[in-house]
């Protein structure tokens, strides 16, 4: 039987960085939106400090990040950090692109929950989500 | 009795359906979605005047000799770190047989930002090099005589400087600019489209292309003043035919620009040059480049009026699908690449890029480089593939499927008229739920493996072998930010304070903005403070993002 919560889980994509590339972004937005999620996706150029701004306005729980500008070691602990300072800890952070192994490990220490790699199949991102909030999420 | 003879075409189609069919469940179409026939024969071409290389309307290729009198050129496009690194990088590739330059800036520069700006912060010298002012671009065509050789340089928002600072180094040089010969992007309107490095709106913009379009016409006359590129339209996940639709589009809405502006057809369309993607549906990609010529020979001489044969000619640069490259099994990429650098030399084109392996990962290494640049040497030496002239006209197969891309571009071209013209259209949205749509349906493709990609979603291995990547060293960006306060602080302040006045002043005008431009980075300006004074008169663009 379906599970339906009474809220579904909210996330804020956004693409942080100078670079432009956002078919990624949207794809993953669309394919999380078509799984069941509220999805607010803040277009371009994205500085730490406005996604959080985004995800702390839109009470969302999930903020992914997407990156292919070759800057994600500075800018998605840049939006860890930013999320301590404003006392909002509980927001779970993702994030995608064009990102080495060897800085996956990395940014998990640094306070990143999950990493996805060109090739990822959308299914996993959501399987992820489903595991990561398993009560609030509406099942299609 | 007498048997009248079957036609031969009915029995081998009764035959055909008889036979056992894969029924693999995968597509029976193109990547882009063209449905394909099992087998094209003379029915499928329709019967047209011949069609000889050299002649209008060029769909076998713009010369007469084809590869025969000159190959095309080996263009790798490259760039990393700093300007003294990428001169090395520079001369490494000179020395192993590259024929051409082509500069890859890093996303500050191509921001139109200096390298100590808060938002350059992780982005310097990542994924390009990184360039300020004046000063590194002296440092970074050191001992490379720009009389010699011809330069490519990928930037959009921003061309105008990094132009103006490419003369300004040829000068330094005793170069003349009318002895430089080179490419600069320059083509705002597919940013708008699909790479996204907007700075301007779209009408001072499109202002500072016909500026610059117009200046080199008189002083610049050898360089190709635009290279209107469908490359980034397709990596954005565009369809073959959108990408050539919306590229050739673009390439008319920049026509009617310097037309508005007073020139004459002729005294710049020949300077006016493409650049295409090569996806890794091998005859898609063909078909496509060969419409391409056609085309845009078509628009040039019967729509635009052109008189000179070389206004009709369509000469692009070709990069391999950058795209379609998987960090799975990285290897498989030199392959990929192959039969990409393959379909755009049987389609005819001037220059090529060949992607190294490793480039879904970082910066290609240098080995990873070497090997992308021998795969065209390879190609071009040791095939025989350039020996004959399209090679592949006449084949009822590519001539229909060229044909049906003409089909579909002529539709786009009709739609896009409809909603009033290329910026509207940019403005409404069009191409970027055009591209959105198509890069979803291709994603859904895969994830139902109706569509097969080798590592990714069949084939896999379960240990992937790390390969070996180009690091940036992360103490470059403060260096790089060293360097430019060294540059504000040992030049003439008044000077380059006049300059950006007088910039600021003919912005606010109609002048054409070039000399002012450079004037302004002869007084080492930076990159960053000449985008600023034209900001400031000229104002920002926020796109409204549509998922």
């Amino acid at each position: 039987m379906a599970k339906v919560a009474a809220k579904p889980v909210r996330i804020v994509v956004a693409k942080v960085g100078l670079d432009g590339h956002d078919r990624g972004v949207k794809v993953v937005a669309r394919a999380l939106r078509d799984a069941g999620y509220e999805v607010i996706y803040t277009g371009l150029r994205q500085t730490p400090e406005m996604v959080v701004d985004a995800a702390l306005q839109e009470d969302a729980q999930v903020i992914g990040l997407s990156i292919h500008s070759g800057a994600h070691m500075t800018l998605f602990p840049a939006v860890v950090d930013e999320l301590k300072r404003r006392d909002a800890t509980d927001i779970v952070v993702f994030g995608g692109g064009i990102i080495p192994d060897d800085d996956i490990a990395a940014l998990k220490k640094r306070g990143v929950a999950e990493i996805f790699t060109p090739g990822t199949p959308l299914q996993e991102i959501v399987d992820w989500l489903r595991k990561r909030f398993p009560e609030q999420t509406r099942k299609p | 009795m007498k048997v009248r003879a079957r036609d031969p075409k009915q029995v081998w189609q009764e035959e055909f359906e008889a036979s056992p069919s894969r029924d693999d469940g995968l597509e029976t179409s193109t990547i882009s979605g063209i449905p394909l026939q099992p087998l094209y024969t003379t029915a499928d071409v329709p019967r047209r005047e011949e069609e000889l290389p050299g002649r209008y309307p060029y769909t076998r290729g713009i010369h007469p000799s084809g590869y025969r009198g000159r190959l095309w050129t080996m263009r790798q496009f490259s760039g990393f770190a700093t300007a003294a690194e990428t001169n090395r990088r520079y001369k490494y590739l000179l020395a192993n047989g590259q024929t051409g330059l082509s500069v890859a800036f890093d996303m500050p520069t191509l921001m139109g930002q200096d390298s100590d700006a808060p938002t350059s912060r992780g982005e310097v010298g990542h994924c390009g090099v990184a360039i300020d002012s004046l000063a590194d671009m002296e440092t970074l065509f050191d001992g490379i005589p720009l009389g010699e050789i011809t330069t490519s340089m990928t930037i959009n928002s921003p061309a105008a400087i990094l132009l103006c600072m490419y003369i300004a180094v040829a000068e330094k040089q005793g170069v003349p600019p009318s002895q430089l010969g080179g490419t600069l992007q320059n083509d705002i309107l597919k940013e708008f489209i699909a790479q996204k490095e907007f700075i301007f709106p779209p009408s001072p913009s499109m202002r500072l292309v016909v500026d610059s379009i117009e200046y080199c016409a008189r002083e610049v006359p050898k360089w190709n003043t635009i290279s209107i590129s469908g490359y980034h339209i397709r990596e954005a996940g565009s369809t073959a035919a959108q990408e050539l639709a919306f590229t050739l589009a673009d390439g008319m809405a920049y026509v009617d620009a310097c037309l508005e502006r007073g020139m004459h057809i002729d005294d710049f369309a020949s300077r006016l040059s493409f650049f295409f993607d090569a996806h890794i549906d091998f005859f898609e990609e063909i078909a496509k480049f060969r419409a391409a010529r056609r085309i845009w020979a078509r628009w040039m001489r019967e729509r635009y009026g052109a008189q000179l044969e070389r206004s009709w000619k369509l000469r692009f640069h070709t990069q391999t699908a950058g795209v379609s490259l998987t960090a799975q099994q990285p290897e498989l990429n030199i392959a990929r690449t192959a039969v990409e650098a393959l379909a755009a030399v049987l389609g005819g084109t001037q220059s090529l890029h060949t992607n190294a392996m490793d480039e879904v990962l970082a910066l290609p290494t240098d080995r990873a480089a070497r090997i992308a640049l021998r795969t065209q040497q390879l190609l071009a030496y040791e095939t025989g593939v350039a020996n004959t002239i399209d090679p592949l006209g006449g084949s009822y197969f590519v001539e229909s499927l060229t044909d049906e891309m003409e089909r579909q571009a002529e539709a786009y071209f009709k739609r896009i008229e409809e909603i009033g013209g290329v910026i509207p259209a940019i403005e409404a949205g069009f191409f970027q739920k055009e591209i959105a749509d198509a890069a979803f349906r291709y994603q859904k493709e895969l994830e139902q493996k109706r569509r097969i990609v080798v590592g990714v979603n069949d084939f896999t291995v379960d240990d992937e072998e790390p390969i070996e990547i180009l690091r940036i060293d992360p103490r470059l960006e403060s260096e790089q930010a060293g360097r430019v306060s060294e540059v504000r602080r040992k030049r003439d302040g008044a000077r380059c304070t006049n300059a950006l006045n007088r910039l600021r002043k003919a912005a606010a005008g109609t002048d054409n903005l070039m000399p002012y431009i450079l004037d302004a980075v002869r007084a080492y300006a930076t990159e960053g403070e000449i985008m600023q004074a034209m900001i400031e008169v000229f104002g920002t663009y926020t796109e409204t993002a549509v998922v």
